[in-house]
């Protein structure tokens, strides 16, 4: 499906409504890790590292069912436009949980009881859609350090502008507010639909929301197509 | 998962037939209770009983500068804590992500609905402005305090009054309180939660369910309108589900707003 456009409408860099910004991915980014990447959209730049699955320390902390996905949304100091203080927040210890629950259920972490696998996630500059870029490379790096997966993540935010939908919401449209103003639907979905993480702030009825799931499948299907080209780069490159 | 296999098994055995533990159809709530005025040092406060699930919200307010980014708008703080008095889950120390969560979620809750009049509390813009504070303690945790909290700090807001303030001493006279409202919009917004086990939705989970639920979704919602969601907790929905209960929370708002509506009239 393709978003209808009404007229008069236009996103403040010009973009189709249901067109992303440039996108780019990489894997290998950080040789130390034992899997990486950088997944980009437009000026929104993310870069993710996974470490483990490693024997979870302190002891008390191992479940000895299965094993822990720890994960950490960092943004840096100097990625927004005024400085934000460095370490965590509430913001950001939430979005790490979010993330975690958005890649768990295509992560395998029933073949490691007793090990955490850690994924750390650096915002490195900040256009709006952060934890979407976040997830994307967080997915791009777990399947890099071959920690074993049942599907792909890919994630996209839905915008609704005044009563437009669009896909990939960035800064100026985060804040817009003709109208009714922005609602932001971030969306993370498998890449056979199924979705592992919605939130949605603004104003937005069911029968417009439905039509943003759509939106969202469609989107996160492009994603998922340039995470595989990503990976297969990477075992046909050097790097990686 | 501190609710035994053997009890999460018969939980879904009784969903699988649509039956609950405690004869509830799976989109019915426990009985609510609200009481509103339970601390009278507070703005605004209220305790509300969600069958075994109690909370105690409260609401301050006081005087500070505003946002960088809303000069001329009040402040609205949320914060929650998971009081070890109220469950042997929870541990004194620093908040958990649980307690964080839970704050931010009731936080988009009212602000995205734009439920509080912020622009209303703004007293001498880029300078002065209202903060008003909602305090969410949980008392008794027996599952769904997600739904409790907002009904909660939705009730305490619907009873706070402005604290007076002295405009030639520029100072908030504490402890009295005149006739003004804290200003709200008509429309009642509540958080509504949906769990989901073994492909049934339920809501309103007792503590037993809510451990054996593998996702949730909260909507944030009043007249139609969608305002805020999260969707937590490690499986996934598809997207037909995903319709399914957004249809669903339409009709749990009205039942549950006027409900809420009700007992607070009284």
């Amino acid at each position: 499906m393709t978003a209808k456009k009404s007229e008069n409408f236009q996103r403040p860099d010009g973009r189709k409504v249901d067109e992303m910004r440039p996108i780019k991915a990489k894997v290998g980014v950080i040789p130390n890790a034992d899997g990486s990447a950088m997944f980009s959209f437009g000026d929104t730049v993310a870069i993710a590292a996974v470490y483990g699955p490693k024997k979870m320390h302190p002891q008390h902390l191992q479940d000895v069912e299965k094993g822990t996905l720890r994960y950490t949304y960092n943004m840096m100091s100097f990625s927004v436009t005024e400085r934000i203080r460095p370490g965590p927040s509430r913001r950001s210890q939430e979005i790490s949980k979010i993330s975690q629950w958005a890649l768990e259920p295509v992560v395998m972490i029933h073949k490691f009881p007793g090990t955490v696998i850690d994924v750390h996630v650096s915002i490195l500059q900040a256009n709006a859609s952060t934890r979407c870029a976040g997830i994307n490379a967080a997915a791009l790096a777990l399947a890099h350090a071959g920690v074993p997966m049942k599907d792909m993540v890919s994630s996209v935010s839905i915008g609704k502008l005044d009563k437009q939908l669009v896909v990939d919401v960035s800064k100026d449209e985060e804040d817009w507010e003709d109208g009714e103003g922005a609602t932001d639907i971030p969306f993370s979905m498998t890449s056979d639909g199924k979705i592992t993480h919605v939130q949605l702030d603004g104003k937005i009825d069911a029968k417009q929301l439905k039509e943003a799931a759509k939106l969202a499948r469609e989107a996160t299907k492009k994603i998922y197509e340039i995470q595989k080209k990503a990976l297969k780069e990477s075992l046909e490159g050097k790097d990686g | 998962m501190e609710t035994p296999e053997i009890t999460a098994e018969r939980i879904r055995k009784y969903l699988s037939e649509g039956k609950r533990f405690d004869g509830r159809k799976p989109h019915e709530y426990r009985e609510l209770k609200i009481e509103t005025g339970v601390s009278n040092k507070a703005e605004g406060s209220a305790r509300v009983k969600l069958g075994g699930t109690e909370v105690i919200v409260g609401v301050k307010m006081d005087v500070g500068t505003p946002y960088p980014d809303s000069q001329d708008k009040g402040n609205l703080i949320v914060s929650t804590e998971l009081l070890p008095l109220s469950s042997s889950r929870f541990e004194a120390g620093p908040p958990s992500i649980e307690s964080i969560e839970l704050a931010r979620i009731i936080d988009r809750m009212i602000r995205e609905s734009k439920y509080i009049e912020l622009e209303k509390l703004c007293i001498k813009k880029g300078e002065k402005v209202w903060n008003i504070y909602i305090d969410i303690y949980a008392m008794n945790a027996d599952g769904n305090l997600l739904d409790a909290a907002g009904i909660g700090a939705v009730a305490a807001l619907k009873t706070a009054k402005l604290p007076k303030y002295d405009e030639k001493e520029e100072k908030v006279l504490f402890g009295e309180w005149g006739d003004e409202n804290v200003p709200l919009k008509k429309f009642t917004p509540l958080s509504i939660t949906f769990h989901k086990i073994d492909g049934q939705f339920i809501v309103d989970p007792t503590q037993e369910e809510e451990d054996v639920s593998e996702t949730r979704v909260t909507i944030g919602c009043y007249d139609g309108v969608i305002s805020s969601m999260q969707k937590g907790d490690h499986t996934t929905l598809s997207i037909e589900e995903f319709e399914k209960i957004l249809d669903l929370s339409e009709k749990i708002w009205e039942d549950l707003s006027s409900k809420v509506n009700k007992i607070l009239k009284n």
